[in-house]
């Protein structure tokens, strides 16, 4: 189960660790508890998956190039044309979606050319065609995700 | 705009900073940096928005949060950065993007991910969102989330291993 320091270490840290030589330390500090705590909780957070990692989130698009791309595949196919496009490791968040475009993911190149590559071998791969919905515009602020843990 | 350095510096930080007392000297030592010298270069990295946060990236399905519905809009482009200014406001909005329509197969432009504990509340809080936002003249599909094939944090391991045959020779 999760202790009240799990749940602000969930909560409370999202935007930012204090950006300091001492991070865990500085969280302790704030929270009133010894900083091997914090790290032991931490731990067991990462440990049971509750977090994916203590890391950056970067602006899109300025380390190589991005693409969301869905594809529209017959259900019978669906696992099988998955598990192709999965070899690939330009491929980031593959997931089904109920819709009739029901595939979609995350294509991650160095630049633009790689990434149409990439795309034409995997609709001669397929079979299937894609539909290539790169980035325009950003207009999320990432203020992370505030967690209810009521019910 | 970024060198080779904070390059380096940033895949390591995506990978995770290290749970130990100093975890910045950790990856100095990898960087052939200081302590000091990583830190003001994360800075810089934040200040310049290139670093959007860094901090708990949590895993929401784990933490109850099953529901996930990318919702798509064909909003014109007139509108567009005024609506998604507006829909990125409200903290249940995970993401909101601009992508462009694919003819009428696809004619939808602005994209905004939605996290919740089940799909009533997702849509409950759509509708709201539909309702705050002046959203119900446009056109839109919702799409929840059945099973992921593959997931990765934010890893550009493509461009890693790149970068490790230019650093190879």
């Amino acid at each position: 189960m999760l202790s009240s320091l799990h749940k602000q270490l969930l909560n409370d840290f999202q935007q930012d660790l204090p950006l300091s030589a001492t991070p865990y330390q500085d969280v302790a500090d704030s929270l009133g508890v010894a900083e091997d705590e914090v790290l032991d909780a931490f731990k067991e957070l990462q440990d049971q998956q509750f977090i994916a990692r203590i890391g950056s989130v970067i602006a899109p698009n300025l380390i190589g190039t991005s693409s969301l791309v869905a594809m529209s595949v017959p259900e019978n196919h669906l696992q099988s044309v998955a598990e192709i496009i999965n070899q690939y490791p330009e491929v980031n968040h593959n997931y089904e979606r109920d819709n009739r475009f029901n595939l979609w993911f995350v294509l991650v190149a160095k630049d633009s050319e790689s990434l149409q590559q990439v795309m034409t071998d995997m609709e001669l791969q397929t079979g299937y065609k894609m539909l290539y919905l790169p980035l325009l515009a950003d207009y999320f602020i990432n203020l992370g995700f505030e967690l209810d843990f009521d019910d | 705009m970024i060198d080779g350095v904070s390059r380096q510096l940033i895949e390591l930080l995506q990978q995770g900073l290290p749970l130990v007392s100093r975890p910045y000297t950790e990856i100095a030592k990898k960087l052939h940096l200081t302590e000091d010298e990583v830190l003001i270069r994360v800075a810089k990295l934040k200040q310049q928005g290139i670093i959007k946060r860094l901090g708990v990236v949590v895993n929401h399905r784990r933490l109850g949060y099953k529901a996930n519905a990318m919702v798509v809009f064909d909003v014109p482009d007139s509108l567009i950065s005024q609506i998604g200014d507006h829909v990125s406001q409200f903290n249940f909005v995970n993401l909101c993007y601009q992508r462009p329509r694919q003819g009428d197969q696809w004619p939808y432009s602005l994209y905004c991910m939605i996290h919740g504990k089940n799909k009533e509340t997702v849509l409950k809080q759509l509708d709201h969102l539909i309702e705050s936002c002046g959203l119900q003249q446009f056109k839109r599909e919702v799409l929840f989330s059945k099973q992921c094939f593959k997931q990765r944090g934010a890893l550009y391991q493509a461009l890693e291993k790149q970068q490790k045959v230019i650093s190879n020779g």
